[in-house]
Parts: C-alpha cells; structure tokens; sequence
C-alpha cells in the first residue's frame, strides 16, 4: 500500500534530530568551515541522538532494527543541519553498517560492540582513488593472496578521520572485483598522509592514505572467505548520499526563500519577482521530487530487492538537484550570496561534490 | 510508515489495462492520429462494457462505502498512465466523465453527483467534459464573460467557450455534458464564478468548430457557443446558497478544488507517454546491444547511457509526485500544492523525455514509422492544459511563499 507518511517513532526522531542539527550544527558550521573542524563535544553530542546505534540490534551494541528508510530521513535532517557535521557524526556507520550487512559472525562480535557501546568512536571507510577515472568497480587499490593472509597495495583519497580512526574499512579490487578488507590504522604499510585541503567539506578532515604491502590476516576479508556483494554496499552508500543531499538542499531553499522575502529592490520584495519566485517553485518541487526518488531506492534496500536501479536513480537525481538548488540559492542572494557571511555558498561548494563523494556516507 | 509497494488492486488493473492498451490502443495509434476527428467507436464501446462489466464506472472516483484505505484517486492515476501509455489522445476519448465529472466530484452536491453521474453506468457510453477557457480568457481564468443569469427556475447562459477536450463527443456524439464555468456577476471578477451543467441536446448550446492540433488528434478540441441557453437552476454545482454568496470566493475556490483533483490525473497521462518513450528507447538500444550500467559513476558511463538515466529519473521522480498527490486526495489531505508540483514537473519531464528520445535516436526517431515522434507531438499538450507549466509555477511559488494572488502576480 502506498504512504507516503513516516511513522510516528520517525516523526519523533526527525524532530530531535532537528532541534540538534537547528540549534547546534547550524550554529557552528561557519565557524567549523572556517577553522577546519567541529568541537569534539559537538560531535559527541550528535552522537547521542543515537542514529547508527538505533540501526544495530541489541546484542550487537546498539539498540533497534536496521532501517535504511530511517536512516535517509535521518541522514537529510542532519545534513540539513551540516553536510560535514552530518559525515563527522555518522562516521562510525561507515565501517558499522558494512559489517552489520556483510560481515561473518565474528566480525560483528568483534567489531560493533566497542564501536557502538558508550562514546563516540571514530571509524571509516577508504572508496575513493585520485584518479579522475575512479569507478568503485575497477580499483587501483589491489588485495593478494599470501598463504592464508592478504597484501594491501594502493593509494586512497577522501577518507574521513583517517588520522583517529581505529579500523579503517579499505575497498580494493581483490581477484576482479571489488572487496573490503577491515584495516587497523596501526598494520604496518599504513601511512595517513597530509590532510586534504577541498572545495568543501572543509569542516571534516579527509585524509589521503597509502597502502604498502600492509599484510592482514585472513579474518580481516568482509564477509570472510566468501567476501560480498559489492553492489549492495555502493547501492547502499548511494542511498544514503542521496537522501543528504536531499537535506542540505532543503537548507538552501528555505534560506533562500526567507532571504527573498525580506530582500526589498524596486519597493517589493523580490520573491514577488516570477523570476525569482519561479526559482523557488523549482527548487522546491525537485527537492520533493528527489526526496520521492531516495525514499523508493531507501524502501527497495530495506525489502531486500535489487536496488542498483532505484539507488541509480536517487543519487543520479539528487547530484543534478543539489547542484541546482544550492547554485540558485546562491544566485537568489546575489552578491550576499557569494559573501561567506551566508552558508549558501558553503552549501554550493559542498553540493558540487556529491558525485564524488562515494563512500562518505552509509545507512 | 513510508511504503512504496503498489496495492494489489492496482496491480491487478494495471495488468488488465496493460491489455487494452497493446491490443486496442496502439494498433491503432497512427491511424487516429492521421484521421484527425474520426471518432474510435471501437474503443470508446469497447471501454464502456469493460467498465460496466467490472463497475469501473466513471473516471470520477467512486465513492463506494466499503472498508480499508481510500485508493479512488490512486487507481485512477494508475489507469490514465497505463491508458496513456497505449495513446493519450484515445485515453481522453474514454467514456466515464473526464473533467466534466470530476467537477461535478470536486464541487456538486450529493444529490447533483447522483443525478449528473449515473448516466456513465447506463447502457450507451458517454462522455462529459469542462469549459473553462475563452478566447480572451486562457491562464486568467477569473476574466471569463460567458455569463449566467437567472431567470425564475432557469438560468440563462451566453458565451463562447474554446479549447473543450472531448466537446464534440460529450455534446453531440454521446448524450454528456459539459460543465461551463460562468460568472453570475460579471463586476465581481472571480468571485462571480461557478460551475453550470449543461445536458447534451439542451437548445442553444452548439459546437462550432473542432481545432487542429500538433498532437492527442484523436482526442477531439470544441468550440462550444452558448446562446440563451436555459437550463434547470439545480444545474449550478454546490449548494443553493452557492449561487447567492457574492462577496465570497466560493465559486473560484471551485475551479480550483477541481484543479486540485485533476492535475495529477492529467499528470498522471503525461507520465504514461513518458513511460511509453523511455521503454521504447531502452528496447531499441537493446537491440543495438546497448544496455545501462546503473553501476557506473557518471564519468564512467557513454553519452547515451547518461541521456537514458536522466529520462528514467525525470520519468519516476514525476511519477513519484503524482503518486504522492493523489494519495494525499485519497487520504482527504490538501494537495493544493503537491497537485501543481506534479504538473509542472510533469509537463517538464515528458516534453524533455520526447525530446531527448527524437534526438538521441535521430533519424529513426524522427520518422513516422515509429510513434516516437508522435509521442514528442502528444507530449506537449501537457506543459499546456489543466494550467500550463507557468501558471503551476505561479501556484507553488505562492503556497511556498505563502503569498496571495495579488502578492505574486
């Protein structure tokens, strides 16, 4: 049956997630763009509202039932708050819901628990090569097989907090396909280069990191012997992307619509304008449409099917969308727009790197 | 709780549908769209025992008092796009009321939709239809002169009505109606409007020409001349009192409760040509050995792989809107804004979508052997009626900006 309504538990953790991203993201993302980071205690904060600890069953740390519907909506209300912000906070999910989706038993044990249980733990994924050619399907970063151990060997790139991380999950090509191997940052061959300096994301530090030879044992392969469906986790980070970008989006059209409201030229204010009104109109029913989109592709995972189309789809739609809302928001402001005293110059700079962000969310 | 799985009665029509539409509509597809005004009785008789057969009834939702959730709305959306999917322009020769009926739904009284409603169900099929534009009065629906005055039991309509989809076949082919939208106070500007019904074969009302159109040529277009024609005064829509509130914006607010009930269902018949397109492409690419690598980043893909995703987002987020607004009239909630949303972003989608698919197909495309070059003909009526493109626009700025007709211009 068609709905298009989240549930009532939805409702409520939407409105915290809100009041935080409201109140505590928003007020200090300049401020974290400008000087490279959020506060520690924010991101402890954030921590707390529980979303990735709220998709991990009970024995395994955490306290509810996966949901990738959930996590979207999740995903857009904190994203609306801040993108980095969002990333920062959600981080532990990179390696955690990996694990939750493919790992062996043993995996699980041995990873959720201390990751999920008590305060915020930085973990993290390596997807994303520099290389303009990157395709997560045709890795540089390669895996080997030596006796019973495997051998990393590559170069990543945009890898968050990979200078605090504990484990750091590592996306290689291993036999002709994609498979992830869980890295301690201390495994011998590791080395966390300098942070990256980007056009956005600049609140959350993204490290470029080499692996040389590092040897890992057989027990560090996703999924164990048999390994994983590589599909599923680049549907699943698509989706997750997606329905962020959904949610900063949103943040540039509101603030452009309250902006166009109060901004007076030629004795109205300009929202009175179709040119600018007009804008607005399309901002918002392609932030709705999107939403549409990701909230499908979050439905498809969560009921098991083939989701490669539906996650196309949402994170296709959502790269377009976000760019062109985010620019409008910009271009509604004018000069003010283009002022870093605004966030809508913050959220372009950040909306151009969707497509690239692969890997920087999970849900 | 968000939910995407398609409810089974719809699944099951949407199988039956499918039917009608390879084996009814498309066969004759291109020949209704060469014999502009040839009526398809074939299909509209055809149609009307279906509908009976099944009690399908009118294209204005049913009612019915029956358990479980509202789906009236929902499936028929369902039923325009796979209708539209087969033709668009035969679609909207299907009989069961079309915008006639579903004014009578949005603004009638119980008693009115009894009476006005229960011919579709009768043994010889019928077509209703909605007059709203004049030739000085398109998007500026509230400058319409065709008036109604009342006269003891009657009132007395004069004016010309244009660009009636369907007229010909409701007025004059099939014993329908027409719903014209007068004014009983000319002076008054939209507050004077309101609906009339007028019965095929009331003296006075007369179709005057039928036009000839870029596309949906089976569909027919009418002038309709209204000259002193009387009809019964329980003919206005809504209650008694409706035709004395003057002050008020009852009547306009009419016209646009009507709207909101009926955009997504035109959106809805754009998304089935939409659809039709992109399954097309997609089959003839595959016999060139071309298929979509939904897995690739963008960089990665050919220019046609990206040209075929950028349709099939278009083709669902459109189609998503439209399932969200007329699931949201089903549930009884305003959708004033989510209605015109979904047309704009359809009218959008499916003029792009036929567009592109000529282009990136060239030559084969572009000749009459297919119907892709029709389809980008009957696509983009869409963008134009039921409030074109810009109007929905004017519509979503002003909720989202929360601004009156007079703020927003």
């Amino acid at each position: 049956m068609y709905s298009f309504e989240p549930s009532e538990e939805q409702r409520m953790l939407i409105d915290a997630i809100h009041k935080f991203a409201a109140k505590d993201l928003r007020e200090a993302a300049h401020e974290a763009d400008e000087s490279g980071a959020f506060p520690e205690a924010l991101i402890g904060k954030g921590w707390e509202l529980g979303v990735v600890q709220a998709s991990i069953p009970e024995n395994l740390g955490g306290f509810g039932e996966h949901s990738a519907v959930t996590g979207v909506l999740a995903g857009e209300e904190l994203a609306w708050g801040d993108l980095a912000g969002a990333m920062h906070i959600l981080a532990p999910g990179l390696l955690a819901f990996p694990v939750l989706a493919a790992g062996t038993d043993e995996q699980k044990q041995k990873i959720l628990p201390p990751l999920l249980e008590g305060a915020y733990r930085a973990a993290t994924a390596a997807w994303v090569e520099p290389f303009f050619d990157f395709d997560p399907s045709e890795l540089r970063t390669t895996a080997r097989k030596k006796g019973d151990a495997y051998i990393l060997d590559g170069h990543k790139c945009f890898v968050p907090l990979a200078d605090r991380a504990e484990h750091l999950l590592v996306f290689a090509a291993f036999d002709g396909r994609t498979q992830a191997f869980i890295v301690p940052r201390t495994t011998a061959g590791v080395t966390v280069l300098e942070r990256e300096g980007n056009l956005g994301l600049r609140a959350l530090p993204t490290f470029e990191v080499k692996f040389e030879g590092c040897p890992l044992p057989a027990a560090a392969r996703l999924g164990g012997e048999a390994g994983f469906d590589p599909l599923l986790l680049l549907n699943v980070t698509r989706v997750a992307l997606a329905g962020m970008a959904v949610g900063m989006s949103r943040a540039a059209f509101e603030y452009a619509l309250a902006y166009a409201k109060d901004r007076v030229q030629f004795g109205v204010p300009i929202a009175q304008k179709q040119a600018v009104a007009f804008m607005l109109a399309e901002m918002a029913t392609e932030i709705d449409a999107t939403r549409m989109l990701v909230w499908e592709a979050a439905w498809t995972l969560d009921k098991g099917l083939e989701a490669t189309h539906a996650a196309a789809l949402a994170k296709t739609g959502a790269d377009d969308m976000t760019m062109m809302v985010t620019d409008r928001a910009v271009q509604i402001l004018g000069g003010h727009g283009y002022i870093r005293e605004h966030p809508v110059e913050l959220w372009m700079r950040n909306g151009r790197g969707f497509p690239m962000f692969t890997g920087l969310a999970m849900v | 709780m968000i939910d995407f799985e398609m409810p089974s009665p719809i699944a099951k029509q949407r199988v039956m549908l499918q039917t009608v539409a390879e084996n009814m509509m498309r066969p004759v597809s291109r020949h209704m769209d060469e014999h502009e005004h040839e009526i398809p009785w074939d299909y509209i008789n055809f149609m009307h025992g279906a509908m009976r057969a099944t009690s399908a009834g009118s294209l204005a939702p049913q009612e019915k008092k029956r358990e479980g959730p509202r789906l009236g709305y929902q499936i028929l959306a369902n039923m325009i796009e796979t209708l539209s999917w087969g033709d668009a322009g035969l679609y909207l020769c299907t009989p069961g009321g079309g915008l006639g009926a579903a004014a009578v739904e949005a603004t009638g009284t119980p008693e009115q939709k009894e009476r006005f409603l229960k011919r579709f169900q009768e043994e010889l099929p019928v077509l209703g239809c909605m007059a709203m534009t004049e030739p000085q009065a398109g998007s500026d629906t509230s400058s319409i002169r065709t008036t109604a005055v009342r006269d003891g039991d009657f009132w007395v309509l004069n004016g010309e009505k244009i660009f009636v989809t369907a007229g010909q076949k409701s007025l004059v082919e099939t014993k329908g109606f027409v719903v014209v939208w007068a004014t009983i106070d000319p002076s008054s500007g939209r507050a004077g409007m309101r609906p009339f019904v007028v019965e095929a074969g009331t003296p006075g009302v007369t179709v005057t020409k039928l036009e000839h159109k870029l596309g949906i040529r089976a569909s027919d277009t009418a002038s309709v001349v209204l000259q002193d024609c009387r009809i019964p005064f329980g003919n206005i829509l809504g209650s008694a009192e409706v035709a004395k509130e003057k002050s008020t914006e009852t009547g306009f607010k009419g016209a646009m409760a009507t709207f909101d009930a009926t955009r997504p269902l035109v959106s809805a018949s754009a998304m089935g040509i939409a659809r039709a397109t992109v399954e097309l492409v997609k089959e003839l690419l595959a016999q060139q050995g071309i298929t979509i690598r939904y897995h690739l980043p963008r960089q990665k893909l050919t220019h046609i792989e990206r040209e075929v995703i950028d349709m099939e987002v278009m083709l669902r987020s459109a189609w998503l809107l439209v399932l969200k607004a007329v699931w949201m009239a089903d549930q009884r909630l305003p959708n004033s804004s989510e209605a015109s949303m979904s047309k704009v972003k359809a009218g959008d989608a499916v003029t792009k979508i036929t567009q592109r698919a000529v282009e990136l197909l060239g030559p084969v495309a572009y000749s009459r052997k297919l119907l892709l070059e029709k389809w980008f003909r009957d696509a983009k009526i869409n963008d134009i009626f039921e409030g074109t493109g810009q109007i929905n626009r004017l519509v979503v700025a002003r909720r989202i900006l929360g601004y009156s007709s007079r703020e927003l211009r």
